[in-house]
């Protein structure tokens, strides 16, 4: 066991299922990159090098670069997976959800359900999210509620190395399409990940901190926030569970619903925009089933309903961050 | 004069442990401590536990308070006699304090856990230590790994080379078992000995890992200089096998916590930390139908295959054996068995995981067994 | 390379069956029997059939919203198929498909599409599959003239080529998608469209079954021998609207009757092997009464059997959830 980033982790996932079934493929646009060029092969490994190094051990036929033209690779990945290979297809960035949602959501997620059964989908789609990279509206979103809405699609939000090896590693052995989403702004995060293959099942919450005054639940890199904010209060006598859902489609309710019973106050972490998210999820299901422990108020942490912007200056105050998570805690602790 | 001041430092309970949180005190400045005695409770982010003094004396000064976390190493407290004057003390404290900000900056590392390969297998391994003699190995139980002996390893490591292993099915080791009986995991061992070239060696094991340790002194006596039986499985029928099916059944924090707290004596040990690495090591692939298979042949029909107790008096190689008398897994009933030229020992206080719980007392009956 | 009598058969069989089962569904929807809408296959039968007989179950197709004809084609089982157009338990997709959903993949009938271009990426997908794990299996794409025009198919022609799969692209122009004329919408030509990808493609007479089937034959052997995608324009006409219930107001007036009298591929098809002595009449009137027993059948079992109860309402989303 040894300390590895976001990024090594993903990629030794991929390394790893690829050399234990030769089903498994990577495909999308530069994901080994330098394809019929004149200079270095392997040249990339996607945008940000998750991949690279994948092309060299498994070569051109399991690593395919596309041409870009998300709406033809991502619709060949359901076909594929709809026809006995197993791949795993890299959306750059999930803004890009907009050229090929048809081949997501009429098609891959609805395979099983419109053929009675009898159709298989393994497919993963990996894709880029969030903001903190200065990359302004169009390569900053979220967009995990657009996919969670989906019957037939299973939504997974890594919230860090160790995670996403094991729920990297479930997405590609589960027989269901999965969108599995990477925080572009964690792939430098390190901690320690086992060497051996493993797989962390969907559908079951994380407890990250366990505390008896407020429960946050925080989505991807909104957890990382919310730890420190559990930690840093912790010294001033409020103790807080942090629950990491890992998935938002499975969902795992249940343990949410009972740690919120259990402290009585919720706030709830999401990078995404307010309006049917999955703060807005979140807080429902609590307003539903266990409004009578309520002690106060939910409260919402989210980036507000406009755009990512571009300026540093800007972007700072629309990501929310661990300062604004610590005033909902304090605040619903006054109330 | 500062050998007349002995220190009681933050200890380091396994490899990853960096810093610890004073959680109580049970002694107070002035008391006059003994080498053994609790005197303190450390809680890290893996594991509460009761810290021992390791010297004796007067407690002269404590330097941090109940809720302080520090780094290993650091200095909890002074013990020296009263012929020391205070000035003294503040001197030694000062400079310690200074010395020891260098020595944090020029750390060098812990051991390193390492790879062998054995007859075709690959072994996990943490050696500390490093001398002539027969090492110390130890062997850990069923469902355990290497970071099992964090409060003993090191201990014993001083004058002797040690090694810590993970059994086939467990830790960072292959995960084939083979058989997945004592016999099959013993033959494991052997060639780990061999892969190290280890000609003889005090075995240390622990429940499952006992069996393995009374087995190969029974059966490859010319390869044991001792055996030290912890809590061990092979001395009676009986196991607790709610916690075996608890401990595989589990898939989540909460589900796995009061399987763990059979382990010990006080529940209040389990740590969420310690929960977490048990769920960690069950979702590696391989695990779960190596311990199944471990399961179906160590304890088929929820009894336990092998019995060992009757043998051992017959023993090439001298064996003792210990046990925490809340043991809830293996029960100490099963000391009641064994031949009386084995040494027995019943520790209070202490459950299954005894050489954690009173590791102090348990280092120093192996340590004295070995010494012979 | 010529036709078996077998083959010759088996083609007849195949587009009367189909032609019987969208003259049965026209009348059961017009008398209010099937729920939701169809579009029917009837008048293009020659396409599906000569395309899909040099297929077996390891190759896979992807249709569109008018995909009785190609499921017919590919071996899907006709009964199942009318229990899913009249939304029975037991239909091929236990009646959560219906008509623009109907799949058999063990046919490797990859799915009638409501999305129009919603095949095309698909079968860049069953075709990277083939290629992949080396099945030798090809992959077809049907798309309309309508479907001609969606980014999709741009994109997958061009992933198509440049991943060198083996595929084919099927565009079968019935002159109109919905009521838009294809000589109004379609710029350019649908066959220089495919040669501007680098790949072969070929104008073909949909009305005559034995041009389609050649111009398959050629194009699925390159397919199969790893030379890559083809494009194949087949020009023919639907003898009914866009879906039950278009008046057809946008066609001009006695259209229909003149492709029915002229150049119905079924009756083309009888005229050329009974000229040629290829097939005797009666052997041709036989399959005519089989296969409209078999509809008449598949109508009175579809009609008998129940519909799927509450219990499947949310089976089938996930595999596992």
């Amino acid at each position: 066991m040894a300390k590895k980033s976001y990024r090594q982790a993903i990629a030794e996932a991929l390394r790893q299922e690829m050399e234990r079934d030769a089903r498994v493929i990577v495909m999308g646009e530069d994901v080994a990159g330098g394809m019929g060029a004149p200079g270095e092969d392997d040249a990339w490994g996607g945008p940000l090098g998750v991949t690279k190094g994948l092309m060299p051990i498994f070569g051109r036929d399991r690593v395919l670069d596309t041409p870009i033209t998300e709406s033809a690779f991502i619709g060949a990945a359901a076909g594929a997976a709809a026809t006995g290979l197993r791949p795993v297809a890299e959306l750059m960035f999930v803004d890009f959800f907009g050229v090929c949602f048809d081949q997501i959501f009429n098609q891959a997620a609805k395979f099983r359900y419109m053929f009675g059964g009898k159709a298989v989908t393994p497919l993963v789609v990996r894709t880029m999210y969030g903001a903190g990279f200065r990359a302004a509206s169009q390569h900053s979103q979220c967009l995990y509620p657009v996919f969670t809405h989906i019957p037939g699609l299973k939504v997974v939000l890594p919230s860090s190395p160790y995670e996403a090896k094991g729920l990297l590693i479930q997405a590609i052995r589960d027989d269901d399409p999965v969108i599995f989403f990477e925080h572009k702004a964690m792939y430098d995060e390190e901690e320690e990940v086992p060497d051996e293959p493993y797989a962390i099942p969907f559908g079951e919450a994380n407890l990250t901190r366990e505390g008896d005054d407020v429960t946050i639940v925080a989505f991807g890199r909104m957890v990382g926030f919310a730890n420190q904010v559990a930690d840093k209060l912790a010294k001033d006598g409020i103790s807080c569970t942090v629950v990491d859902p890992r998935t938002t489609s499975p969902l795992d309710s249940d343990t949410i619903l009972e740690c919120v019973e259990e402290t009585g106050r919720l706030v709830v972490v999401d990078e995404a925009h307010p309006r049917c998210s999955m703060a807005s999820d979140i807080a429902g299901l609590a307003a539903q089933h266990v409004f009578g422990a309520l002690k106060a108020p939910i409260q919402m942490v989210t980036a507000p309903h406009a755009p990512v912007p571009f300026s540093p200056s800007l972007e700072d105050l629309y990501i929310p961050s661990p300062d604004k998570i610590e005033a909902a805690v304090r605040k619903t602790m006054a109330s | 004069m500062a050998a007349d001041i002995k220190t009681i430092v933050m200890p380091k309970w396994g490899l990853a442990m960096q810093e610890g949180m004073v959680a109580r005190w049970l002694v107070a400045p002035g008391a006059v401590i003994k080498a053994g005695e609790e005197i303190l409770d450390i809680e890290t982010s893996k594991i509460a536990n009761v810290y021992e003094s390791p010297v004796a004396g007067p407690l002269r000064r404590t330097l941090v308070a109940e809720g302080e976390t520090v780094p290993v190493g650091a200095l909890l407290g002074v013990v020296a006699d009263s012929d020391v004057g205070d000035d003294e003390i503040e001197a030694f404290i000062t400079e310690f304090q200074a010395s020891f900000v260098q020595q944090a900056e020029a750390a060098v590392g812990p051991p390193e856990p390492q790879m062998i390969e054995a007859d075709g297998r690959r072994f996990r391994y943490l050696q500390i230590g490093e001398a002539d003699g027969p090492p110390v190995v130890f062997i850990h139980g069923f469902g355990g790994d290497l970071n099992n002996w964090q409060f003993n390893q090191e201990a014993l490591a001083a004058g002797r080379t040690t090694y810590a292993l993970d059994l086939p099915g467990h830790g960072g080791s292959t995960k084939e078992v083979g058989a997945g009986d004592v016999a099959a995991l013993a033959d494991a061992v052997t060639a780990f000995l061999d892969a190290q070239a280890i000609d003889r060696a005090h075995l240390v094991g622990h429940s499952l890992g006992g069996a393995i340790a009374a087995y190969l002194a029974l059966k490859r006596g010319e390869r044991v200089a001792s055996a030290t039986l912890i809590a061990s499985a092979g001395l009676g029928a009986e196991i607790n096998m709610a916690y075996i099916e608890g401990f595989m059944s589990a898939k989540r924090r909460k589900q796995l916590e009061p399987v763990l707290q059979l382990l010990v004596a006080d529940p209040e040990m389990v740590s969420r930390e310690m929960i977490e690495d048990v769920l960690k090591m069950k979702r590696i692939d391989g695990v779960e139908a190596a311990l199944q298979k471990v399961i179906g042949a160590v304890f088929p029909g929820g009894r336990q295959a092998l019995l060992l107790t009757d043998l051992l008096g017959d023993a090439d190689a001298p064996v003792q054996v210990i046990f925490g008398a809340e043991d809830q897994i293996v029960p100490a009933g099963h000391l009641a068995g064994l031949p009386s030229a084995v040494p027995a020992h019943k520790l209070s206080g202490a459950g299954h995981m005894v050489h954690m719980e009173k590791a102090a007392e348990v280092n120093d009956l192996i340590s004295r067994f070995i010494e012979g | 390379m010529q036709l078996s009598r077998e083959e010759l058969l088996k083609a007849y069989r195949q587009m009367c069956l189909i032609r019987a089962f969208e003259d049965t569904v026209h009348e059961e929807f017009s008398a209010g029997n099937i729920p939701g809408f169809v579009h029917l296959y009837a008048g293009e039968e020659a396409s599906g059939v000569g395309v899909c007989l040099h297929l077996t179950d390891k190759d896979c197709i992807a249709s569109t919203h008018r995909g009785h004809g190609h499921c017919i084609a590919k071996g899907c089982d006709v009964g199942g198929m009318m229990k899913e157009i009249f939304g029975r338990a037991d239909g091929l997709c236990g009646g959560k498909g219906g008509s623009m959903h109907i799949a058999d993949l063990s046919k490797g009938m990859m799915g009638a599409n409501g999305i129009v271009g919603g095949g095309p990426p698909l079968i860049c997908g069953a075709a990277l599959t083939a290629k992949t794990l080396k099945t030798g299996g090809v992959a077809i794409a049907f798309v309309g003239d309508g479907g001609s025009n969606q980014g999709t198919t741009a994109e997958s022609l061009n992933l198509a080529k440049v991943w060198n799969l083996p595929a084919v692209f099927v565009f079968e122009d019935n002159g109109y998608a919905e009521s838009t004329a294809s000589s109004w919408s379609v710029a350019g030509d649908l066959v220089e469209r495919g040669k501007a990808y680098g790949m072969p493609a070929r104008r073909v007479d949909g009305f005559d079954f034995f041009e389609v089937w050649d111009a398959a034959r050629e194009a699925i052997e390159r397919a199969r021998n790893g030379d890559g995608p083809s494009v194949l324009h087949v020009k023919l006409s639907r003898y009914y609207g866009h879906f039950e219930g278009d008046a057809m107001t946008y066609r001009a007036p006695g259209e229909i009757d003149a492709v029915k009298a002229q150049k119905d591929c079924i009756a083309l098809f009888k005229r050329r092997v009974t000229e040629a002595g290829l097939l005797e009449p009666d052997q041709l009137a036989a399959i005519e009464d089989e296969t409209a027993r078999e509809v008449a059948d598949a109508l009175v079992d579809a009609k008998a059997a129940p519909p799927p109860g509450e219990a499947k309402l949310l089976t089938d989303v996930y595999v596992a959830y």
